[in-house]
């Protein structure tokens, strides 16, 4: 087993250093610094100067991968790549536009992030499956039927509608909750309901879908049927047995996104105002600050690294038939 | 009048797109597992409702994609010159939409503007006298001149010729399909219309009628109105937001097919290769994919979209006109999408590939030195279909449903080209007014559900018709 984690932290290793490459090919050769320093400074004051300094200012203005005027270990090490990119790889992101270090940052935020990622998590999934549940266990009815139309039709429906109408609904008509902001502390939890109910319900319809065709999977299996040959009842057949074996899927499944977490969500964030790593990441996309945005490709592909290793771990662990000797 | 045809990229892609279904269609007819599907597909109730609905939007979005400008007026012997706006078919159609623009919001169907304004009004007994009220518009209900009270009536009595006509457009269309449904079987008319009606017949007609009669109602009504209306009001600047809608569902349209113009050679030849030919072919593509999969969908999008940005506003020399310059950028997003996004049908095919090399009738052929190349374009190809129309039909909702997530985010297209998303974006502080608009939002997110509920339906139809598991 131990092995085996080895051998997939190892096997991580290429991969983040092709997304170092990809991200570093986006940021610095389809485009050079120096087209950026004009896009970032505006039309009217592009002088050579200008650009000089805002290149010198960021350390831009270095050679992309060789500096043959450095000395030492120099020739490498002082260049865009190894400054910008290769020291990703040791949790140093630069600093932003406004001169904030990114790291301390992304710390900070990490916080409110998952105070709405983690519940909103839990709950969905919880919901989701006992819906689904319901609509399997009332296979072939109306209940069923409807069911899953509801399913189909809320998941045709823009998850910018749920955000928008959903803050429209309880925070302007009824005035249940503030319209936006974060509070630390337990104060928190009054801007937080309303973010996790939008992303629960947002994430009904496909989710109950597709565990639904699991479970109905599950259901053909000869295992139930010797159960119900035994004589077992109907719900005792759906939550010993189909439930616990359907879980096993279900639960590798949506191991992958537990990392993933800590990203926060962009969208509920920035409508709501909380200062979590996903409103970071949107703010990044509309100043165009091309580090931050460098930055949290990084650690989003190295939390789906984690989560991938993760789901590896989980499926030995919840399926004994499963064994990792090659 | 002279017009110069415009042909904008996309339209290029959207038109080879046409012809390549066109001929996909004519060729499916000719292998008999995939015309037995799409019958299957025929069969669906909800799938042919859902396609009936889908090809109107096609409709709309094919008459926005035939661009051209107009010729300005000049003296003659001139060498002509045209104007820099380039405009569609649809535009034409829609001239009165597009050219009766108010002064700022008004509701749907109102006859006067939204806020109330400063203004001059003549008395009875000649004097002026300036007031605070709500100006009248400038073209809704405009007919009416300043019998406005007859405003219910006009309206009623519109919206009923308009059903009237719609129902008897809907039962001659009835009539023509039970008439060549009963010439087909032999049976007289009653019969084949109590077949038809009660579902007895293989294709689903009683769906498509249905989904027909409810479109033609809609349209009926939409247009039967919007000539003197408007019908969805207007909003900031005044455009009629029904006209906006409608030029939505090409940039919709654009981004939900014309992604998987780059989605499905990336797909099909990196997914079959890897599986057919195993070894460092196969470590290579997976460590791609792996790569390209692990980096967020959006963050690597919006990564692109910036460097897209930059390389745009650098060169401003590359467009003669903004639409052009639009129309190059949507075609980037649904480039940059396709780029992203090829990774999960590659790796499904390459699954399958993997799988179906072991078979016999495949190593057959390999004994009989038939060459790799034919062997992937004859045997295996073919049996790789399935996914890949599955793949198609899926993946366009959810793109449509990430324009409009993209633009709000400011990622997605121009800021210039008319999408929900960007109609979302521009309504989305309109909810805070007092009193609220709420019609550019609604009438944008009622056409995107409709686009993507019937893309998911006919999207279930197809994949319950076209996966063996299933059947």
């Amino acid at each position: 087993m131990l092995a085996y984690i080895l051998r997939r932290l190892l096997y991580a290793i290429p991969i983040l250093i092709g997304v170092n490459l990809i991200t570093f090919a986006l940021f610095f050769i389809v485009n050079t610094p120096d087209d950026m320093a004009r896009m970032q400074l505006g039309v009217k004051r592009v002088t050579p100067e200008a650009i000089q300094k805002w290149k010198a200012e960021r350390g831009y203005d270095k050679p992309l991968f060789w500096n043959g005027a450095a000395e030492g270990a120099g020739p490498v090490t002082q260049t865009i790549f190894f400054e910008k990119s290769a020291r990703m790889f040791a949790g140093d992101f630069g600093r932003a536009e406004d001169g904030r270090d990114i790291s301390r940052e992304i710390v900070a935020r990490m916080g409110p992030s998952l105070a709405i990622a983690l519940p909103t998590f839990l709950l969905g999934l919880f919901v989701t499956v006992s819906f689904a549940l319901l609509l399997a266990f009332f296979r072939a009815t109306a209940l069923d039927f409807w069911g899953v139309v509801l399913c189909v039709a809320m998941m045709s429906i823009s998850g910018l509608f749920y955000i928008i109408g959903g803050q429209f609904l309880f925070a302007k008509i009824f005035r249940l909750v503030p319209i936006s902001g974060y509070g630390g502390g337990l104060d928190a939890a009054r801007f937080l309901i309303l973010p996790v109910l939008i992303g629960v319900i947002a994430g009904i319809g496909s989710s109950t879908r597709w565990y639904r065709t699991i479970f109905l999977e599950e259901m053909g299996k000869d295992y139930v049927r010797t159960a119900r040959a035994k004589g077992l009842t109907e719900t005792a057949v759906m939550f010993g047995h189909v439930l616990r074996n359907a879980l096993i899927p279900i639960l590798t499944g949506v191991v992958v996104v537990i990392p993933l977490l800590f990203m926060g969500s962009l969208l509920t964030e920035s409508f709501f105002g909380i200062p979590g790593l996903g409103s970071y990441t949107i703010d990044a996309i509309n100043a165009q600050d091309f580090a931050v945005v460098r930055a949290m490709v990084f650690i989003g592909s190295v939390l789906y690294i984690v989560g991938l290793i993760l789901t590896d771990i989980s499926y030995t662990l919840v399926d004994p038939r499963i064994r990792f000797d090659r | 009048m002279n017009i110069q045809p415009v042909l904008l990229w996309s339209d290029v892609c959207i038109w080879l797109l046409v012809l390549a279904g066109i001929g996909a269609g004519w060729w499916s007819r000719r292998q008999p597992p995939l015309a037995a599907a799409w019958k299957r597909v025929g069969q669906s109730r909800p799938g042919m409702a859902a396609a009936t609905i889908l090809l109107a939007f096609v409709l709309v979005g094919l008459l926005d994609s035939l661009h051209y400008r107009e010729q300005l007026p000049g003296k003659a012997g001139e060498k002509a010159s045209y104007s820099v706006e380039v405009l569609s078919a649809l535009d034409r159609l829609l001239l009165p939409l597009r050219t009766r623009v108010e002064k700022t919001y008004s509701e749907p169907l109102a006859t006067r503007a939204y806020a109330k304004e400063m203004m001059e009004v003549r008395q009875a007994d000649g004097s002026l006298r300036t007031m605070r009220d709500y100006p009248r518009l400038k073209f809704g209900g405009a007919t009416l001149g300043a019998d406005e009270a007859r405003v219910d009536a006009d309206i009623a009595g519109r919206a009923i010729r308009a059903v009237l006509l719609a129902a008897v457009v809907w039962l001659g269309l009835c009539l023509v399909v039970v008439r060549r449904l009963a010439c087909a079987d032999g049976v007289p008319l009653k019969q084949a219309w109590q077949a038809l009606w009660c579902g007895e017949t293989a294709f689903a007609w009683n769906a498509v009628l249905i989904a027909f009669g409810a479109l033609m109602l809609v349209a009926a009504l939409l247009l039967g109105l919007a000539t003197e209306y408007h019908v969805f009001g207007t909003d900031k600047v005044g455009q009629d937001v029904l006209y906006q809608v409608l030029k939505s569902i090409r940039t919709a349209l654009v981004i939900g097919l014309v992604t998987t113009l780059v989605t499905l050679p990336l797909a099909v030849f990196l997914g079959i290769i890897a599986g057919y030919f195993r070894g460092w072919i196969d470590d290579l593509i997976q460590y791609i994919y792996t790569t390209l999969n692990s980096i967020p969908g959006v963050l690597l999008i919006a990564a692109a979209v910036l460097m897209m940005q930059v390389v745009i506003d650098t060169h401003p020399q590359w467009f003669a006109t903004a639409a052009e310059r639009a129309d190059l950028r949507l075609l980037a997003l649904c480039f940059i999408l396709g780029l992203t996004s090829w990774t999960g049908l590659a790796r499904l095919l390459r699954g399958e590939a993997l799988k179906l090399r072991e078979l016999e009738y495949i190593q057959a052929a390999q004994a009989f030195g038939v060459s790799d190349l034919r062997i992937i374009s004859r045997h295996l190809l073919p049996n790789l279909m399935h996914i890949v129309i599955i793949a198609l039909v899926m993946d366009f909702s959810g793109l449509v449903l990430a324009e409009a997530v993209l633009s709000y985010v400011g990622i997605g297209v121009d800021p210039s080209m008319i999408s929900f998303g960007t109609m979302i974006n521009n309504a989305r502080m309109e909810l805070g007014r007092e009193p609220v608009v709420w019609w550019s939002l609604v009438a944008a997110f009622a056409f995107m559900f409709v686009l993507v509920l019937a893309a998911n339906l006919l999207a279930d139809a197809v994949r319950d018709a076209f996966d063996p598991r299933m059947a």
